[in-house]
């Protein structure tokens, strides 16, 4: 009994895992995303808290400058959107849906700042396919995801968490969001958010 | 003990069969019928009107009241349905100003992946005027074959719900004249 009671368990279960989560599916990106599969949800342990200081950071961007938290101080709130990998398909099928609501952005006093552990070199090549990006891209590429470490969303295997974090003009970070890697976070959930902080 | 084997052994056909249905690996071929797209009537009356459908509830696309209804699936985080949106409007408007064709074809888009929120913002950057569908949780797509974006299926309406795919194609509109002589042609409007 138990024996076919195990067999009937592992041919219901198996169907379910063979579902995959249809991200990166614009024409855009065509042939060009690497799939990695069903990964672990989530690798990693946040070591900020809401409330408290977020830790200061700069990055270069793929525009060639760099970027430091510290320079948003006093004038904007800071959404930052650490994305994983370049190339992957839910990352690939993020940024360009932020990247048509630079109004929603402005009206709440806020910039984003989209952040890979990928090198500037690739990260120049794989934005190229959202088309023109309103905000800045930075590699977290030297030292290795060292800023993701300090946010602590560096993933065991060397990518980043796909997270995302609302520091407000003062530096205090007033919301995290650690997603299931495998799945893209709803636009709602960030304007939610900036809509509240605008509002206080 | 046999039995429980056999029940378990129907139940488990069962479901493989339910799931295979569920999840098209093709998108739906010319000459072939839709899956059962189940869309929720939208709330607003205009759109209520262009696609001859009332109150709240479910309906299916050979309901629509029309001889040719285009499928748009898009998606808000798709560069090119983004750069693509206007002249899908052009489309769209070129067929409202026909006094032959308004009647005859509607146009929808489904949002694959996208949630109502997140469908709501794709209309109001591109002000699009026809109806488009949130489908959140990739359920639309998934029957349709998970296909890239953006994908436009053409669907002759017949009588009684008798309908046939006479258009299904990845890729956007690339001039709307002709992709209207196109539609018009294949549909045999």
């Amino acid at each position: 009994m138990n024996r076919y009671l195990k067999i009937l368990m592992v041919l219901v279960i198996t169907p379910l895992f063979l579902s995959t989560y249809a991200f990166g599916l614009s024409e855009a990106f065509k042939d060009n995303i690497y799939n990695p599969g069903e990964l672990k949800p989530i690798d990693s342990i946040l070591k900020v808290k809401v409330g408290e200081k977020a830790p200061a950071f700069t990055l270069p961007s793929v525009s060639g400058e760099k970027i430091s938290l510290n320079q948003f101080k006093g004038k904007k709130h800071v959404v930052i959107s650490f994305v994983p990998a370049a190339w992957t398909p839910v990352c690939s099928d993020q940024w360009p849906g932020y990247n048509i609501v630079k109004d929603i952005f402005d009206k709440n006093n806020a910039i984003l700042l989209g952040i890979t552990v990928d090198n500037i070199p690739t990260l120049f090549a794989w934005t190229k396919q959202m088309g023109k990006l309103w905000f800045p891209v930075l590699s977290d590429f030297w030292p290795h995801g060292k800023v993701a470490e300090m946010f602590g969303v560096l993933r065991s295997d060397g990518v980043s968490e796909r997270t995302l974090f609302i520091i407000d003009k003062e530096g205090i970070l007033r919301y995290a969001h650690v997603s299931d890697i495998n799945i893209r976070p709803d636009l709602q959930d960030i304007v939610k958010e900036l809509e509240k902080l605008s509002s206080q | 003990m046999k039995k429980v084997f056999i029940l378990s052994g129907l139940f488990v056909t069962l479901f493989l069969f339910s799931y295979l249905v569920v999840a098209a690996t093709k998108p739906p071929g010319v000459g072939g019928v839709l899956p059962e797209l189940i869309l929720s009537v939208p709330p607003k009356p205009e759109h209520q009107k262009y696609l001859g459908l009332a109150g709240e509830g479910r309906f299916i696309i050979p309901q629509i009241k029309a001889e040719v209804v285009l499928l748009e699936i898009f998606s808000m985080y798709c560069p090119h349905c983004q750069n693509n949106a206007q002249i899908v409007n052009e489309f769209y408007r070129t067929i409202e100003n026909n006094r032959n064709l308004k009647e005859k074809i509607k146009l929808i888009g489904i949002g694959a992946g996208n949630s109502s929120f997140e469908v709501d913002v794709f209309r109001k950057k591109y002000n699009i005027e026809f109806p488009l569908f949130p489908d959140g949780d990739y359920s639309i797509h998934k029957i349709v074959g998970e296909v890239r974006t953006p994908y436009f299926i053409g669907v002759k309406i017949g009588e009684g719900g008798a309908h046939s795919i006479f258009y299904s194609k990845l890729g956007g509109i690339e001039n709307p004249d002709n992709f209207l002589s196109l539609i018009l042609q294949l549909s045999g409007l």
